[in-house]
């Protein structure tokens, strides 16, 4: 048993050493691999975050409604407390069409502009919070209620938002699974054909360890550890990759979220998908070995 | 130790290389097969080695039938016969060590073990001290006696060589050709096939030769 495991640690260390001793085709195909593995894992991470981000949004989709022009401050205020009264009402704020009107002014900077309108064209507004308001068919529901009251003009909720970012993360999600596929598709087409160039030209040694009774496991071996490695450093550099795409996004995310008024952070890539990643590549690696050896070793025979 | 019975090789192209032939090389023997180029020498060799297989007729070697024989099981009956080229089949990106090494190492022999085997083979074959050296470095002689190092390093029960001296100098022959008799009297059975038949008056042993394809003489002892 110790001998059997010397003997793997051998061919390792040997298939290390020729890595090193090839640095330059070595780095372009851990590049390839490491930029086919992390466009996929990259598109995950980023349906990822924006899965939660919008679960983040889903909390308190409020409802906004824009009552009749020709409603006056004290009906539209004594409709904002009976639909307060409401069980699925958790809150009811009532804003003012004058101060609406100022803070758009302050917000929009369109201050001079909306100085020359006569009068204000903003009706006064009620904002609602929903219970159970993660159950979008209760809140699609009271929607339409509300819109039918006849002091409502406009009933307006972050919901159909909500719906279709959440059909457009599932859609990415999906590609993002697509590409995952056939770019594992990608990375066991490089390592097996790099796996064949070796093979190639080390023809002769394959002939004469066969001659002098080396079994197909043994000639096998050095060819899957390589594999394995090159799937292996392939990932690492992904990992590198994702990392550095992460930091550099990492800011701009920040801003954005800040402008937006959330919380919302950019994750990476937690620990144990890291080291999934790393375990996808080394595995690819050693099936695209796998694959060329089977093609290409057996037609290796002495003559 | 090797029995051919009534053995016919023939290629895929048709041409028939050895044809019925029956032979019989008793253990710890040392023979000699010879015929022009063409008779059907390295062939014969490679059905001994199961680099190539016999078309019709039964071949057995140490008590291996190789008719019957399954192909995980080639590498080992390789282990049992030690084979010289005539081109050596040296790998020119590794040491004399490790080249000689090589069929231990495919064994799964120890490290320790491994050290002081090949230094054995290389003392017989007088490269001792040449063991860090890469073969494109050594004379066409000394690579030729690499390879002898190699095909008896894991002291095969038998010994194999086609035209070892081919591109050699006389003496240089010579000196190779007297290290396959001493490895015969260590008791290895031993084949070599050449066209030079100055080595079979100088050793004084069997001869077997063939032409075209037919063994035409020797084919027993005595």
């Amino acid at each position: 048993m110790t001998a059997y495991l010397t003997r793997h640690l051998q061919v390792l260390l040997a298939s290390i050493g020729q890595m090193a001793r090839n640095p330059g085709a070595t780095v372009m195909t851990a590049a390839a691999i490491g930029v086919t593995l992390a466009l996929p894992t990259l598109l995950y991470l980023i349906t990822d975050n924006l899965e939660r981000a919008s679960a983040g949004f889903d909390k308190g989709a409020p409802v906004t409604l824009f009552l009749r022009k020709d409603l006056d401050k004290a009906g539209a205020q004594a409709l904002a407390r009976r639909l307060a009264q409401r069980p699925e009402v958790t809150a009811s704020r009532f804003i003012d069409a004058d101060a609406a009107l100022a803070e758009f002014k302050q917000r929009s900077g369109l201050a001079a502009a909306l100085d020359m309108l006569e009068g204000n064209p903003l009706p006064h507004s009620v904002v609602l919070d929903l219970s159970a308001d993660e159950h979008t068919d209760f809140a699609s529901r009271m929607l339409e209620e509300l819109e039918a009251d006849p002091d409502v003009s406009l009933a307006q909720s972050d919901l159909q938002w909500m719906r279709r970012l959440r059909a457009i993360v599932s859609l990415a999600q999906r590609g993002a699974l697509l590409l995952a596929i056939l770019l594992a598709v990608a990375v066991v087409v490089i390592i097996s054909n790099t796996i064949r160039l070796a093979i190639v030209n080390r023809r002769d040694e394959i002939v004469i360890i066969k001659l002098i009774g080396g079994t197909d496991a043994f000639v096998r071996r050095p060819f899957l550890y390589s594999g394995f490695l090159q799937g292996l450093v392939g990932a690492v550099v992904a990992w590198v990759l994702i990392a550095g795409c992460l930091y550099l996004l990492g800011g701009p995310v920040d801003e954005l979220s800040r402008l937006y008024g959330t919380e919302f952070r950019l994750v990476g890539l937690p620990l144990r998908d890291a080291l999934l990643v790393l375990l996808c590549g080394g595995l690819l690696g050693w099936v695209a070995s796998r694959w060329a050896v089977g093609r290409h070793l057996s037609r290796i025979e002495p003559r | 130790m090797i029995r051919f019975s009534q053995v016919t090789k023939r290629y895929p192209n048709g041409h028939e290389a050895l044809k019925q032939v029956s032979l019989f090389i008793d253990r710890q023997e040392m023979v000699f097969l010879i015929g022009h180029s063409g008779a059907g020498k390295s062939t014969l060799l490679k059905l001994i080695t199961r680099v190539e297989r016999s078309t019709r007729g039964q071949l057995i070697v140490n008590e291996r039938n190789l008719t019957r024989l399954p192909r995980r099981q080639v590498p080992y009956l390789r282990r049992e016969i030690g084979v010289v080229f005539q081109d050596h089949k040296l790998l020119n990106d590794r040491t004399v060590f490790d080249n000689v090494a090589l069929p231990l190492v495919v064994a799964g022999v120890g490290h320790r073990d491994t050290s002081r085997r090949v230094r054995a083979a290389l003392d017989k074959v007088g490269l001792l001290g040449k063991e860090r050296l890469f073969p494109i470095t050594l004379s066409g002689g000394e690579q030729q006696r690499v390879g002898i190092a190699r095909a008896v390093v894991n002291r095969p029960p038998i010994l194999l060589a086609d035209e070892p001296t081919g591109n050699l100098d006389a003496e240089l022959s010579d000196e190779i050709m007297d290290l396959f008799g001493q490895f015969n009297q260590y008791g290895v059975t031993v084949l070599v096939a050449t066209h030079d038949r100055r080595h079979i008056a100088r050793l004084g042993k069997r001869v077997m030769e063939l032409s075209d394809g037919s063994l035409i003489q020797g084919a027993e002892e005595g």
